[in-house]
């Protein structure tokens, strides 16, 4: 599938802008993202990192700019921009299962009404993807009945049966308690060994070291930092970055 | 108690009348209602004003008045006859088509509420998982909306059902409120028909009442 692939990035973004109202939340951002690359996307509160992710699945409309997705320009809007959508999976922080629907259910669904799946292929494919994140027991119960990881762990399901090209995570494990935190980062570490492009917005160091291949720095919109895992966390290079991580080191 | 004994049959008979619009009126209003509601929430600017207009003029306007234009403007002036054989034919579809336009608003409002009451989150991800609009609305908004106001429907269903004691103003003079009012023209007026009328009215409006209420907790969303 990704036999040419290797050269052309799976995501751009070039010179990307965008506001909210008089409030300028992504500065002239330029980003790619490889195809099988783990990107953490870290930083402090309100420095747009939600905003990036949500953009790429354009959840988020830019203002100035381009984001690039496989080769194509992001479809503004319909059918294209729904198909876009669909090979772009998305976890959430506060997981947005589907209340009414059964965990099963919440995993089919993209299948059978995007793709058009058979119920039954559809079905057994759900079982599988629940098996691999270890919530099979549980396919009948619905949302609120299942704890805050076993939850997050159905949402990255869901995102799988799609068969998405990339997944972004936006702070998957911070609304989640702390013991269920390395449940759900399990599954990701997983889906990074597996070759899964992702991009993570996390604080998460443990899972940025194990699993990333860089590390983005966010702050006031811009992208203050690139590096490796290893040499960010251990050589930061801007005060800003230093700053931020002797923060979060400290707590 | 005579007068409710031999006048019962016909009343009866004009009782099921307005059970049968009724019927009609709350398939009508509830599909028309989620129509609208649908166009309200949608991104589209023109969709939403019309659905909008829509609401606010059939909302704002007295029923007696909507029907009367049904009857008088739709169908007197401007042609829309649905039998003209039966003159009564024609105002029972009036009226259905009076009261379920009507009705649809009120619908469209309680459903509104509902998807209020659906967090952004639910859309969301119905979206990132490339729902299009119109399918995130049918499988994921609308049913946990519809479940948030089951009990509010239930009253828009019950006040509609008192309404079709006015249908006479859209011409149809053989429900209930008509037979009553001709039966007192030659009896004098009648408590005990009166009462006798409640009773039905209740018969059929509480345990709808008791069943939305029991509906929506059990069909509640756990969130
Ligand atoms: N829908 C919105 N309307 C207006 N302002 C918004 C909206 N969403 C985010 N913002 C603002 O844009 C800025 C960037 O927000 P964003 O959520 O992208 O930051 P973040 O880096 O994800 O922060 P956090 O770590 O708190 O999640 C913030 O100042 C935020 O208040
Ligand atoms: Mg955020």
């Amino acid at each position: 599938m990704t036999d040419n692939g290797d050269a052309a990035p799976l995501v751009q973004l070039e010179h990307v802008n965008k506001y909210f109202g008089a409030l300028h939340v992504l500065k002239d951002i330029n980003l790619t993202v490889s195809r099988g690359e783990v990107l953490v996307v870290i930083g402090p509160s309100g420095g747009g990192k939600s905003t990036l992710c949500r953009t790429i699945n354009r959840l988020e409309t830019i203002d100035d700019g381009a984001i690039i997705f496989d080769g194509e320009p992001l479809p503004e809007e319909g059918r294209a921009l729904a198909r876009l959508r669909s090979e772009v999976g998305m976890v959430f922080q506060s997981f947005n299962l589907f209340a009414h629907k059964s965990i099963r259910e919440n995993v089919t669904l993209g299948p059978t009404k995007v793709r058009r799946k058979a119920r039954d292929a559809a079905d057994k494919r759900a079982m599988e993807l629940l098996e691999r994140v270890g919530i099979a027991a549980q396919a009948d119960k619905y949302p609120a009945q299942l704890s805050g990881g076993q939850q997050q762990r159905v949402a990255i399901a869901r995102a799988l049966a799609m068969d998405p090209k990339m997944i972004l995570f936006d702070e998957p494990t911070s609304a989640l308690d702390p013991e269920m935190v390395q449940e759900v980062l399990d599954v990701m570490i997983g889906l990074a060994r597996d070759g899964m492009t992702m991009m993570v917005v996390t604080h998460e160091m443990g899972f940025a070291r194990r699993a990333a291949n860089r590390v983005v720095f966010m702050a006031d919109g811009q992208v203050v930092e690139e590096n490796t895992p290893d040499e960010f966390f251990t050589n930061a290079q801007t005060d800003r970055a230093k700053d931020f991580l002797s923060k979060i080191l400290t707590h | 108690m005579d007068e409710l004994i031999e006048y019962g049959p016909e009343l009866f008979s004009g009782f099921t009348k307005n059970l049968l619009l009724s019927v009609l009126i709350a398939f009508f209003s509830l599909a028309v209602g989620t129509i609208l509601a649908a166009m309200r929430v949608s991104p589209t600017p023109v969709l939403r004003a019309a659905g909008t207009t829509y609401v606010n003029v059939l909302r704002n306007t007295p029923l007696t008045l909507v029907l009367a234009f049904c009857y008088l403007g739709l169908s007197d002036t401007l042609g829309l006859i649905f039998s003209t054989e039966v003159p009564l034919t024609n105002s029972f579809w009036l009226a259905v088509l009076g009261m379920s336009a009507y009705t649809a608003a009120f619908v469209c409002e309680a459903l509104r509420a509902g998807v209020n009451t659906v967090p952004m989150g639910q859309a969301e991800a119905a979206r990132a998982i490339g729902l299009t609009f119109f399918q995130s609305v049918r499988l994921v908004i609308f049913p946990q909306a519809f479940r948030a106001v089951i009990a509010p429907l239930g009253s828009v269903l019950i006040a509609m059902i008192k309404n079709t004691t006015v249908v006479a103003a859209a011409g149809y003079t053989v429900d209930v409120a008509a037979v009553m009012r001709e039966t007192f023209d030659t009896t004098g007026v009648s408590i005990p028909i009166f009462i006798g009328i409640v009773l039905a009215f209740l018969a059929v409006v509480l345990p709808i009442g008791w069943y939305t209420g029991w509906l929506s907790r059990r069909l509640a969303v756990a969130r």
